[in-house]
């Protein structure tokens, strides 16, 4: 019998290796088809009216105009006469046109008016924070102000990151369409076997009879979870007019409302003993994710075991688009605050960073794995050749510096069913409704059911992406790898299983002697006792056999893992006469136990430290403070960076014994988590001063150089 | 965006009596910017008249004792001018920096020094002065890109131009033909206006008008830009310095310092090319005319950065015409 278990190192031919993408080609070539370009004779373009102000009441709402247009087939209130408006770029009212010249031109001719009110826009000072919501964790104060009191070293600090949002490329929408009375959805989403149960009012049709498709999505970033108010508008005007009906929300409401990350900011005091023990850290965060609450920041990050802690958290409430998760919800923010503070406390206690880190490294929980990607992070970077103690970067108004941080993540895998075919002709499908964000799950379920049954991974046809196909979970939380490769493991064991009880009779020895290897059924080790796998499957007769697997698996074997480190450290160089930041290397060694394809999971990095150094530097959700509109909902001034920006970025992922063994862990969080802190403590290194707050525009940098006098 | 009459003109006269119908006629030349202002819905033309088929609007000419650029340039062909890059480093500067292929390909030299500003009060509809119901939302508001002089009036914008500064500075004339058919000469430090009233133009272009040209003098200078910007990829400048000077033995004459990005026109920077005027320019005549280039600078609420930014352009601007 073939065993769910991982193979052993010296019997994979494909996990571990640096693989392609399955879907790389089709990519490159514009061959593959997004929400975006599903098309139908007949269909409709939806546009949305959305509220240009922050806080308002709706006066009235004048569709006349915009219904006297011939091509609009309809247009829809979506909120009515005095209703309240809590930020900009809430759906008002929707339009349907057959052309999507038609739809803009009645979205325009929509006339809504507002009763105007002051909305709140300013998260950056504690006096906005709502009383009411706290969410204090204080063990004992005094206990905690007596150790910062007899701290021999000690910082008081603040530290913040702005809103940014999620800016996936692909913007949020589906296409639907109706066909003998179901409904078929090709939607941009994160949550493909679960997205249809969000459509059956709107649809006014059972879960059942909607039918939901995604092969590609082009971003999704925590903020594509759920089928949306806009879906919801979608479906509904689809069934309503009997038409296909595209609605992809444009890129100024896409950057409103459709995805932001709370801002984070924090007041923290801490302190070490005088050789750099770290001895307290008492912080007061607040932060808004719009009109939502916030959940607090868990500070300090990482070195959770620090002896004296008090965390006071507060929540602004604030007239922008409501927060969704993004990325490693709330740990770049975590990981800012507690990187930051204690690289401040490295420099007043004159330390090397590098060595107050490991000094410290008892105090989380993981020390050994951080001290060895620590170890390998500064050899990587050059880190003994570069390193200098804070601001003591020689003369020049261009200053280099290091900076280091760590982060933390879970990763284990989410449920999900699998199925495995083999086919009498020797193919093999297998199907599960799980999505690829383009991080290459499609690639790793076919890896994995390659693997297993011994065949090259071309042999393979992987389905995924529709709810036809057994359930498989959200991709949020770097769960997906962990439950695809449980669930097509067990299910391509489970195949494999079936077929060898086919074959053992033949090659004349019992089931549990048959391994899978190298397109061959062979006996154990004895590769000249053996069939070819056509052999092999001819032998299943006129019916192909479909293995079942899930996470948990069938059998109970635990594939996969959970708990990751990752070190990060960025070699900046800062113009202390203009303030601008550039990157010249930036280094991640990040684990992930075992890893099922080399390739992808460092791209997933390389992604990730992109992502990194573009909050660190540029991403700033800017609101107008009277009106409350959102001035850069653009790519002109909602800044990404470009390949010019990131300076050279290198990867280090930790395989081998000590990782592999633990079964495969979600990656998709952890890399992104630190960029913000190691750049930030590069930063402060190179000019001598903290630039307290992300991102790190030179306005922000003149005005930190100004204040600590080092402005050139 | 609104429907409209498209027409392609093959030659320049057609393309002025095609115009004459007025203020709805715009004229399209490589349309970075007046395309997606229609789709944004800020302008809505009811004709636009392409240049792009006018072959008298195009190329560079050196033959005469001006270097003549035809408005229909593409920013990429002026910047790989060989006469325009031995004299005018400035220039190609200035479009090297602009960061996206596409702009540069596209863009052209007449477009370039008539397209709107990238306010963002102005492109999320508020208009050029950033109003809402008679309030103006710029002073108290997100200003950091905004202008630090000439912000008196209510213009608060900067103006976009990537060749305005360093054309200023090189003493250079733009050239308009209109209905009545004569060219009308414009020296560059005339043709960027600061509107007082929302109805105001932005250039000395009358409505009806059409750039044909634009005229260098073919005169060997010291002269560089330097540009500061937030990220490297596309993007605007934060600010940008021209700096152009005559080597007289050693010493700048006839020295012209222009700033960009930092006012609705291209900044004359009086009292920083008389810091220059005379003197060796080096590190420390340089700082001086840095210093001397912000005097006098008003800067709004959130933007006092960019007069450090201001000073430290025109001292590396300084430094690198030294070094043209």
């Amino acid at each position: 019998m073939a065993k769910n278990a991982w193979p052993a190192a010296d019997k994979r031919d494909l996990i571990g290796e640096r693989i392609s993408r399955l879907d790389g080609p089709v990519k490159a070539t514009g061959h593959a088809k997004y929400a975006y370009d599903m098309n139908r004779p007949g269909m409709l373009y939806v546009r949305l009216v959305w509220a240009p102000y922050g806080a308002a009441k709706i006066q009235s709402i004048d569709t006349s105009a915009a219904k006297a247009i011939k091509g609009v087939a309809g247009v829809w209130n979506e909120m009515n006469e005095g209703d309240e408006i809590v930020h900009a770029g809430q759906i008002v009212a929707t339009v349907a046109a057959t052309s999507e010249e038609i739809a803009q031109e009645a979205w325009r001719a929509v006339k809504v008016a507002y009763e105007v009110k002051q909305p709140q826009m300013n998260d950056t000072v504690l006096e906005n924070a709502d009383e009411k919501e706290q969410r204090d964790e204080i063990p004992d104060a005094a206990t905690v102000d007596k150790a910062y009191a007899d701290a021999e070293v000690k910082i008081d600090g603040h530290y913040g990151l702005a809103p940014i949002t999620h800016c996936c490329m692909e913007a949020h929408g589906q296409f639907a369409e109706m066909k003998d009375g179901d409904q078929y959805i090709w939607p941009s989403t994160q949550n493909v076997s679960a997205y249809a149960a969000g459509l059956t009012d709107a649809a006014g049709l059972p879960a059942s009879q909607i039918h939901v498709d995604c092969q590609y999505m082009g971003g999704g970033f925590g903020s594509k979870f759920s089928s949306d108010q806009w879906g919801a508008i979608c479906s509904r005007i689809s069934k309503e007019t009997g038409k296909p009906v595209k609605l992809m929300l444009e890129r100024d409401q896409e950057l409103m409302v459709a995805g932001a990350r709370p801002s984070a900011f924090a007041n923290v005091k801490a302190g070490a003993t005088k050789d750099g023990k770290i001895t307290v850290f008492d912080s007061t965060c607040w932060g808004s994710g719009g009109m939502g609450t916030s959940r607090g920041l868990g500070v300090p990050y990482v070195f959770g075991n620090v002896p004296n802690i008090r965390r006071v958290a507060r929540n602004v409430r604030t007239n922008r688009g409501s927060q969704r998760a993004w990325r490693a919800p709330g740990h770049p923010q975590a990981c800012l605050v507690t990187m930051a503070a204690l690289d401040d406390l490295a420099a007043a206690a004159n330390m090397d960073a590098l060595e107050f880190f490991l000094k410290n490294l008892d105090l989380t929980e993981r020390p050994d794995v951080y001290r060895e990607e620590l170890q390998i992070a500064a050899d990587m970077i050059g880190y003994k050749e570069k390193a200098h103690l804070r601001g003591d970067s020689g003369d020049g108004p261009v200053k280099r510096g290091l900076g280091i941080s760590i982060h933390m993540w879970g990763g284990g895998g989410h449920k999900s069913e699998c199925n495995c075919t083999i086919n009498p002709d020797g193919s093999v499908s297998v199907a599960l409704g799980t999505q690829d964000l383009g991080t290459g799950t499609r690639t790793v379920v076919g890896i994995v059911t390659a693997e297993t049954l011994g065949l090259p991974l071309k042999r393979v046809q992987v389905n995924i992406g529709k709810d036809q196909y057994p359930p498989s979970g959200a991709s949020g939380g770097s769960t997906t790898v962990g439950g695809v490769s449980s669930s097509s493991r067990d299910a391509a064991t489970n195949a494999l299983n079936m077929l060898l009880e086919k074959v053992a009779p033949s090659l004349g020895v019992p089931v549990d002697q048959l391994e899978a290897w190298d397109g061959k059924i062979q006996v154990i080790g004895d590769p000249s006792k053996s069939v070819t796998w056509e052999k092999a499957c001819s032998m299943l007769g006129q019916i192909p056999i479909t293995g079942k697997g899930s996470k948990p698996t069938s059998d109970g074997t635990e594939l996969d893992n959970s708990g990751v480190g990752g070190v990060q450290m960025a070699d900046v160089s800062v113009d202390t006469e203009t303030g601008r930041v550039t990157i010249n290397e930036f280094v991640a060694v990040q684990d992930c136990g075992l890893i099922i394809d080399l390739k992808t999971a460092e791209s997933q990095v390389y992604g990730a430290m992109i992502m990194g150094v573009t909050y660190a530097l540029y991403e700033e959700a800017i609101y107008d403070p009277i009106t409350g509109r959102m001035l850069n909902a653009d790519m002109e001034f909602y800044r990404l960076a470009g390949l010019a920006d990131v300076g050279t970025l290198k990867v280090h992922m930790m395989t081998g014994p000590g990782y592999d063994e633990r079964g495969v862990i979600g990656l998709g969080e952890p890399p992104v988590i630190s960029p913000g802190a190691a750049i930030s403590n590069a930063v402060a290194n190179a000019c001598g001063v903290r630039v307290p707050t992300l991102p790190l525009t030179p306005d922000r940098v003149i005005a930190a150089l100004e204040q600590g006098g080092k402005l050139a | 965006m609104k429907s409209f009459e498209y027409a392609a003109p093959q030659n320049l006269d057609d393309a002025i009596a095609l115009l004459a119908s007025g203020e709805a006629a715009f004229v399209l030349a490589g349309g970075t910017d007046l395309v997606t202002s229609m789709k944004q819905g800020i302008v809505s033309p009811a004709r636009l008249v392409s240049l792009k088929a006018i072959e008298e609007l195009k190329g560079v000419d050196t033959s005469g004792d001006t270097v003549k650029i035809g408005a229909m340039t593409s920013l990429a062909e002026l910047a790989s001018n060989e006469s325009v890059a031995k004299l005018y480093p400035s220039i190609v500067t200035a479009v090297n920096k602009i960061g996206s292929a596409q702009i540069v390909n596209m863009g052209t030299v007449g477009g370039d020094l008539c397209q709107y500003p990238r306010c963002w009060y102005y492109r999320n509809g508020f208009g050029l002065f950033g109003m809402e119901n008679g309030q103006p939302l710029i002073p108290d508001g997100e200003n950091k890109y905004h202008a630090i002089f000439g912000n008196d009036g209510p213009a608060k914008f900067v103006c976009a131009s990537s060749l305005g500064p360093a054309l200023v500075a090189l003493g250079a004339t733009v050239t308009v033909r209109g209905a009545d058919n004569q060219p009308r000469d414009i020296p560059a430090t005339e043709f960027f206006k600061t509107p007082q009233s929302p109805e105001d133009p932005l250039t000395a272009v009358a409505v009806g008008e059409v750039v044909t040209h634009v005229a260098i003098p073919a005169k060997a200078t010291k002269n560089a830009t330097y540009e500061i910007r937030e990220r490297e990829g596309l993007d605007w400048p934060l600010v940008t310095a021209t700096v152009v000077y005559t080597d007289n033995g050693g010493k700048a004459q006839d020295a012209r310092v222009v700033l960009g990005h930092v006012a609705p026109v291209p900044w004359i920077a009086t009292g920083a090319a008389a810091a220059l005027e005379g003197k060796a320019v080096d590190e420390s005549s340089a700082l001086e005319a840095g210093a001397a280039a912000v005097e006098g600078a008003t800067p709004l609420s959130k933007n006092g950065f960019k007069v450090q930014l201001a000073k430290v352009a025109v001292k590396r601007a300084a430094l690198a015409a030294a070094q043209a």
